[in-house]
């Protein structure tokens, strides 16, 4: 059995969510709203999380029932993000675990937020979310870098091909739309196949989506897809799973954990850079 | 297709089993993926084929084992190959022998890998469903080890490079893909590289070089900033 908290606030969104054993004990949460384009700024959303922060753990304490002592493990996103808010809330979760004398894992958060930067799009409710809506409106496909190698993905040529053209592909007459849409497409795409990689050589028959895009309409419904074509079983997880937020944090920390990952003290830092296609999933049966 | 009967549905394809021009003949059909949009399987499915087929022929052209290529049908998204009758997947293998067997079968994996990197050929997939033991007798026994070939297959995401960080990125991706399946992999991988180093000494240092970067790179992702 684990127990473990996760601290997120690598965006205008600040977190902090108990599980225990994958079930949700607490899931609080406090947002920094921007007019719609403008993005926060580092500094404010900073201070933001530093103003509600130790609130919002003794709420999430509270409301979970349990002591510190009951914790096993702590956790915080790495990365990727903004600088400020992501090292404001790794400070805190550095000192909580010393307090408590508790081990500290840093966890990777989804390549959404780096995305919607670049083509201006709200953070409210998430940058995710709003991807997925824009997408469905959607229906030139440009075709962009696809990357898999073996059962791993990377992202990575897909980001800096976006980061460098959105501007010239805006002009040549792809929409927003358009660009969420063949993100979405060609990123799912990837996931799908890697799953389905392991699928086979694993002789498994059943998949399970969790994390950030997890809720995402489009992916459970390619999974869905896939999973028809071989016989396969889908299990969503419910949507308090699939937001950024505390809890999804502190269930991939729980997971890590299980795996039998640690993070000596020295290395407990933030990267703005951390990327989605940088993590070992050392964490997944495969 | 007649006469072909459906023998697995792999990640990527349908596995059939027949005659052409009356050899035993695999048939892989990259069917059409509907999770996916139009265009991009359409694209994925004809890279996928050409990899294959040119890394089939060039593994063939430097002497390495491989089901020789009968016929590539773009239209039907199928590569019609020789079929090996006698085969074990090295998956199923690992599984049923026992270590010292797989020690030393691990060694002669080395050297084929060493051999194909030489050839500056990236697999792109090394797993253990990837490789194939047929029995050079034409027979269902797979108890000696000296009786059986070993046979790549698979080269869907092969390509041509010389690189050692490619060739060190190949080799991690086979022991994570190990590691991650069969509880014996920390007793083979070692062994692999082994036999990958007598082969091809001289390469050996710099592949393994970038191989213990990447793996690094592989762990530290994880953990540090
Ligand atoms: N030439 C061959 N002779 C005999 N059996 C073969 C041959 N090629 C492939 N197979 C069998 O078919 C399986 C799948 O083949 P292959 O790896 O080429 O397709 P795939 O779609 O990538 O499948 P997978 O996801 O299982 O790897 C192999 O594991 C093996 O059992
Ligand atoms: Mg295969």
């Amino acid at each position: 059995m684990v127990v473990a908290i996760g601290f997120e606030g690598s965006a205008n969104k600040l977190g902090i969510g108990i599980v225990k054993d994958g079930e949700i004990l607490s899931n609080c949460r406090r947002t920094y709203i921007t007019p719609p384009g403008e993005g926060f700024m580092p500094r404010e959303t900073a201070q933001h999380h530093r103003q509600n922060i130790l609130q919002l753990l003794k709420e999430s304490l509270e409301k979970s029932g349990l002591r510190p002592e009951d914790i096993d493990v702590i956790c915080y996103t790495k990365g990727p993000g903004m600088g400020a808010p992501l090292a404001m809330v790794a400070v805190v979760a550095r000192t909580v675990a010393q307090l408590w004398n508790k081990p500290l894992l840093g966890v990777n958060h989804c390549i959404g937020h780096r995305f919607a930067r670049v083509l201006k799009i709200s953070n409210d409710p998430s940058p995710g979310y709003n991807i997925e809506q824009l997408a469905k409106k959607g229906n030139k496909y440009l075709q962009l870098p696809y990357c898999v190698k073996g059962m791993d993905v990377s992202f990575s040529g897909i980001l800096t091909y976006m980061e460098e053209r959105t501007n010239s592909l805006l002009k040549a007459g792809y929409t927003a739309e358009d660009l969420c849409f063949s993100l979405q497409e060609t990123v799912f795409a990837m996931l799908v196949e890697t799953t389905e990689r392991a699928l086979a050589h694993c002789n498994s028959d059943e998949v399970l989506i969790v994390g950030g895009v997890g809720c995402n309409i489009r992916l459970q419904e390619m999974m869905g897809q896939m999973c028809a074509e071989r016989g396969a079983k889908l299990f969503a997880t419910d949507e308090r799973f699939c937001i950024d937020n505390g809890v999804m944090i502190a269930h991939t920390g729980a997971e890590m954990f299980k795996a039998g990952m640690k993070l000596p003290w020295i290395y407990s830092s933030i990267t703005q850079r951390y990327r989605t296609d940088e993590v070992e999933a050392a964490w997944r049966d495969d | 297709m007649e006469g072909f009967e459906l023998i697995r549905q792999g990640a990527e394809a349908k596995l059939y089993k027949g005659l052409y021009l009356g050899k035993p003949t695999l048939a892989k059909e990259r069917f059409r993926k509907k999770y996916r949009h139009e265009n991009l399987d359409l694209f994925l499915t004809k890279e996928r084929m050409k990899a294959e087929n040119r890394a089939i022929v060039r593994c063939k052209a430097f002497g390495l084992r491989t089901p020789a290529i009968y016929l590539v049908d773009f239209n039907r998204r199928i590569i019609f190959m020789e079929y090996f009758e006698h085969n074990i997947v090295l998956k199923d293998f690992i599984e049923i022998s026992p270590v010292e067997v797989l020690t030393r079968l691990a060694v002669n994996i080395g050297e084929t890998l060493g051999k194909m990197h030489e050839s500056n050929i990236i697999h792109g997939d090394l797993t253990s469903s990837n490789m194939l033991l047929v029995n050079k007798n034409d027979v269902d026994s797979f108890d000696n080890l000296d009786d059986l070939s070993l046979v790549l297959i698979d080269f869907g995401l092969a390509y041509v490079e010389s690189s050692a960080e490619d060739k060190g990125v190949d080799l991690y991706v086979l022991e994570r893909a190990l590691s991650s399946t069969h509880s014996t992999a920390d007793r083979m991988f070692p062994k692999i590289l082994e036999g990958y180093q007598s082969y091809c000494p001289s390469e050996f240092k710099e592949v393994f070089n970038k191989y213990e970067e990447v793996r690094a790179r592989g762990r530290k992702r994880t953990m540090v900033g």
